[in-house]
């Protein structure tokens, strides 16, 4: 599934001023804590948060992130955005919740990321 | 002060010299940590992550630094009044020196137990305190050594070998 993709699947918002959504996501992982997707993301993963602060921009220093998708109509701000932006990476805003989501993308066929 | 120590027996018979304190780094980075500056935290691994990039270590034990040295930059933020992270780069390792201004650890063994956090609930909403934070670095990294004490400043050692 492609970024583009995902977003339609979702309903979602694409927050940020990105200029190629065709960029396959392997696999993704939903959780709203920072140790555990330091702990579980070992490849280049599409996270879906509910967590807004610039914490989780930071988050894709250390690890890669394809792309974040904030659930719930969660919204970061301005200057997160532009963090993001400066990252080359995506955000996505959908008001499904995180449940909703991860299933919805689940059915789609994009797997969860591997752990351990 | 208590001490916690768990080596990777790979690296053994390292340990003495990478302890010894007349040995000098290739590349040293200085970053200070404030406490409570959710914003600016991370900076200091980040910049040691694209740093050892640059050097061409392999992107496994890359993330492993990144993650062990992030951990416990927020750390320091989160739970101490400040402090010095300093990264020493060495042809085959980096070992990274948190050094904080306290106010300590008062068990150890219970700090390093997956799940126990004594984070307040502003740090909890922004996604920490799961208690998670120094397993992570444990299992991130071939030497660890955690010193501290009650009322005492804390210091850990993380030193990840790049073969
Ligand atoms: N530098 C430090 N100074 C004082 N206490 C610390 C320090 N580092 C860790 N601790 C103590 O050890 C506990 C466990 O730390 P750990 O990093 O494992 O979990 P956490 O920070 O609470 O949550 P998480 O890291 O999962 O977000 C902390 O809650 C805190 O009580
Ligand atoms: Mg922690």
């Amino acid at each position: 599934m492609t970024l583009r993709e995902l977003a339609e699947k979702l309903e979602g918002e694409v927050l940020t001023n990105t200029p190629n959504l065709d960029v396959e996501v392997p696999c993704a992982f939903s959780s709203d804590l920072i140790s555990d997707i330091l702990m579980c993301t070992k490849e280049s993963t599409l996270l879906l948060t509910g967590l807004t602060n610039p914490q989780v921009i930071r988050l894709s220093d250390m690890i890669d992130l394809v792309g974040i998708v904030f659930v719930r109509g969660k919204r970061p701000t301005e200057e997160l955005i532009e963090m993001a932006e400066e990252r080359e990476l995506v955000l996505i805003s959908t008001n499904f919740t995180m449940y909703r989501s991860s299933g919805i993308l689940y059915q789609e066929g994009l797997r969860s990321c591997k752990i351990q | 002060m208590a001490e916690y120590i768990k080596v990777n027996p790979m690296y053994q018979d390292r340990i003495e010299e990478v302890f010894q304190t007349n040995i000098n780094p290739e590349i040293v980075l200085e970053f200070e940590i404030h406490e409570n500056d959710f914003v600016n935290s991370g900076k200091g691994s980040a910049e040691l992550k694209v740093t050892i990039k640059r050097l061409g270590v392999d992107p496994a034990i890359m993330r492993k630094v990144a993650v062990a040295a992030y951990e416990a930059e927020i750390n320091i933020t989160a739970h101490s009044r400040g402090g010095v992270m300093t990264s020493n780069i060495f042809p085959d390792y980096v070992h990274i020196v948190f050094q904080d201004r306290g106010p300590g650890i008062e068990d150890l063994s219970k700090a390093m137990t997956p799940g126990f956090s004594t984070a307040t609930d502003l740090v909890r909403e922004m996604g920490f305190g799961a208690g998670l934070g120094l397993p992570n670095i444990e299992r991130n990294s071939d030497i660890m050594k955690l010193d501290s004490a009650k009322n005492e400043s804390t210091k850990l050692d993380v030193i990840i070998f790049f073969h």
